[in-house]
């Protein structure tokens, strides 16, 4: 059992809005392991589309991944690389 | 009679009756469970989840086949909603531990979130509250068991009429009945216009009061080229936009022209283009037979907005319309608006004149910052198709050369980079103020075309504001000094060797397209649907004939003159086939 804890930037333009957000659920939702995303104290579950959409997170907002399980790392690379791409 | 202004988002005219959707009621109501049936609540819940699912993919399929992939993917987000685990729990917690019906905990879990997401700072985001509203609609109406409205249902022909349209909603109705769309809410890019115009439906959006004016069975006008709503018009109103209306029917009718060249009968070859915003468009400037876009306005990027959108935002929608219209090439116009139109310019005081003030080119040399991402984009696009770059609202060489320097740059920084770009990208200046037409040997020495912007031209050489009813009539395209302009502007362009189209209304009016054709104009730039009867025009006449009129028609001494005159030579030269092409 692996947990990974890292800050990150989102970088997608508009922050996490629908299809963004819609996106990061379809990739959580791979992994076996426990997904968590916590913006200014607030923790929500990755798996969620409306608890992500509640979370309001913007374009340059600072955003903790928490992942444990299993698959922690290989589901922390892609959501990493996700939440930095720029476009979409 | 009641006249209802609102804005203009999708061009066209509908004429019939009303029929005005209210905001549906659907109040769950709570009743109390007992323990044994809280098995049966949650049953019900994930049936009803089920089911919606797939009326849910259904109707993604429909979208996807009248409207493509882009539309069909914003309900991706409404299937997730329905297999939300933590929505899902939080009803299933609601139901087990408060005894609660199903219908009462789902309203009340979705009401949590919407509030949360209503108390957002991000606009985008807030906005997502209808995508949750819409989905959740259709879960309430399973568990309550009433009927989906079913719009795919409406058998007459009618205006719809409503406070706002959900996407789903939008998506089910069935085009071939609807004439119009007519909204309170909404704007330029709001999902209704954007459904609207690729639909080819005429819209008027931001109403206001919309449903409260008008009630279903009523008889209206949409125009949706103005903005113009008519609630109960007089009968001579309607006859007025009645003979309106079978012009732009006759224009699709002849849609089987458009796929060929605009060649007039005695071999001179001319290019009729498309003016396009949302690239929702270009699908209708395909249809229509458009060879290319002549004016793409990028305005609809800017607006509505908070933040400015990024190079790389504005690279792939350029981009877009760069590859779905190659061969052929794309004009496209650096932003053409206010400094107050920036949201994120909120201190930028109300102009007395706007139309003399700070705007298009102006703006742009002031935010090198803002003109600088769009040009870098519009470069970066360049890659792909055939990309041109217009400058709006240039008065004077000065203006230009400041553009170009800042072009120029921006090629350095991409070079540097080693991005790739058209090096030899076309720069063309819009010519639509009065001092640009007049030192227009200037301006082509610096320029690889120009475009005629009519509309400006028109105002600011006649000094009249269209907007205002009192001096609107004032408004002559036929005025001998705006004709004097735009024959000089395509002479000196010639005699430079540049070439000129011209992107303003006057281009897709048959008398002036004809008169413009005869100035020796290269190419005629208009809304979609006015393409193919242009195109109709051209095949149909001789470039020596419209030379000679032109020439004639020049020297009279009033707009009237100049129309009547035009008008009786083309019965001349098309005769039966006068009616059929311009059906006036």
């Amino acid at each position: 059992m692996e947990r990974i804890e890292e800050e990150i930037i989102v970088s997608n333009q508009h922050g996490l809005h629908a299809r963004p957000a819609a996106l990061l659920v379809q990739i959580a939702n791979k992994f076996d392991s426990k997904i968590l995303l916590e913006k200014e104290g607030e923790i929500v579950d990755g798996k969620s589309i409306i608890a992500i959409l509640s979370l309001g997170v913007n374009c340059g907002a600072p955003l903790k991944i928490i992942i444990e399980g299993v698959d922690a790392k290989e589901a922390f690379a892609e959501i990493k690389e996700f939440l930095e791409k720029q476009s979409e | 009679m009641n006249k209802l202004k609102g804005i203009a988002a999708s061009g066209g005219i509908g004429i019939g009756k009303a029929l005005v959707l209210g905001k549906e009621e659907l109040t769950a109501p709570k009743t109390k469970i007992s323990h044994e049936d809280i098995s049966k609540e949650i049953y019900r819940l994930e049936e009803a989840l089920i089911e919606t699912r797939k009326e849910i993919s259904n109707l993604q399929k429909k979208i996807l086949h009248d409207l493509g992939f882009d539309h069909a993917k914003v309900f991706e987000a409404h299937l997730l909603v329905l297999e939300d685990r933590v929505l899902i729990e939080d009803i299933i917690q609601q139901i087990k531990t408060k005894k609660v019906n199903v219908e009462y905990a789902f309203s009340q879990s979705i009401k949590k979130y919407i509030d949360t997401l209503l108390k957002l700072e991000d606009e985008y985001l807030r906005e997502r509250v209808i995508d949750i509203e819409d989905v959740s609609r259709r879960v309430l109406r399973k568990l309550l068991k009433k009927e989906t409205i079913n719009l795919s249902g409406i058998s007459e022909k009618v205006i719809i009429v409503a406070h706002d349209l959900s996407p789903s909603q939008t998506a089910s109705l069935p085009k071939e009945n609807i004439l119009g769309f007519v909204t309170d809410v909404g704007g330029r890019t709001s999902h209704t216009t954007i459904i609207a115009r690729s639909l080819g439906i005429p819209a008027v959006v931001g109403l206001e009061v919309a449903t409260i004016n008008i009630k279903s069975g009523e008889r209206l006008i949409v125009d949706g080229s103005e903005g113009m709503v008519f609630v109960n018009p007089a009968e001579k109103i309607i006859k007025e936009y009645q003979k309106r209306l079978t012009k732009i029917t006759k224009d699709i009718k002849t849609i089987h022209v458009s796929k060929l060249k605009a060649t007039t009968q005695d071999k001179r070859e001319v290019i009729v283009s498309a003016n396009i915003e949302l690239p929702e468009e270009l699908s209708l400037a395909h249809e229509y037979g458009a060879e290319g876009v002549g004016l793409y306005r990028t305005e609809y990027i800017f607006l509505g907005r908070r933040e400015l959108p990024t190079e790389e935002e504005q690279f792939k929608a350029y981009l877009n319309v760069a590859r779905k219209m190659k061969p052929y090439s794309v004009i496209i116009r650096t932003i053409d608006i206010g400094g107050d139109k920036f949201l994120s310019h909120p201190q930028v005081p109300v102009e007395m004149s706007p139309f003399l003030g700070w705007r298009a080119i102006r703006f742009c040399l002031a935010r090198p910052d803002v003109f600088k991402t769009q040009l870098r984009a519009i470069l970066r696009a360049s890659v792909e198709g055939n990309v041109k770059v217009m400058f709006p609202m240039i008065s004077g060489v000065g203006e230009l050369r400041e553009a170009k320097k800042i072009l120029e740059e921006c090629k350095k920084e991409l070079k540097h980079e080693n991005v790739y770009f058209d090096e030899k990208i076309s720069i063309g200046s819009m010519i639509e103020v009065p001092s640009a037409a007049l030192t227009a040997d200037i301006l082509a020495k610096e320029s690889d075309f120009f475009s005629i912007g009519t509309n400006d031209l028109i105002q600011y050489s006649l000094a009249v504001d269209r907007a205002n009813e009192k001096v609107a009539y004032l408004y002559e395209p036929g005025h001998p000094a705006v004709l004097r302009l735009i024959k000089s502007v395509i002479d000196v362009a010639h005699q430079n060797n540049i070439w000129v189209g011209m992107c303003g209304e006057m281009s897709g009016e048959p008398l002036f397209a004809f008169l413009t054709l005869g100035f020796e104009l290269d190419e005629f730039s208009m809304p979609p649907p006015r393409v193919p009867r242009i195109k109709e025009l051209i095949k149909n006449v001789k470039f020596e004939d419209a030379k000679a009129i032109a020439e004639k028609a020049v020297k009279l001494a009033t707009a009237k003159e100049v129309e009547k005159y035009i008008q009786d030579e083309l019965k001349k030269i098309l005769q039966d086939d006068f009616d059929r092409i311009l059906l006036v």
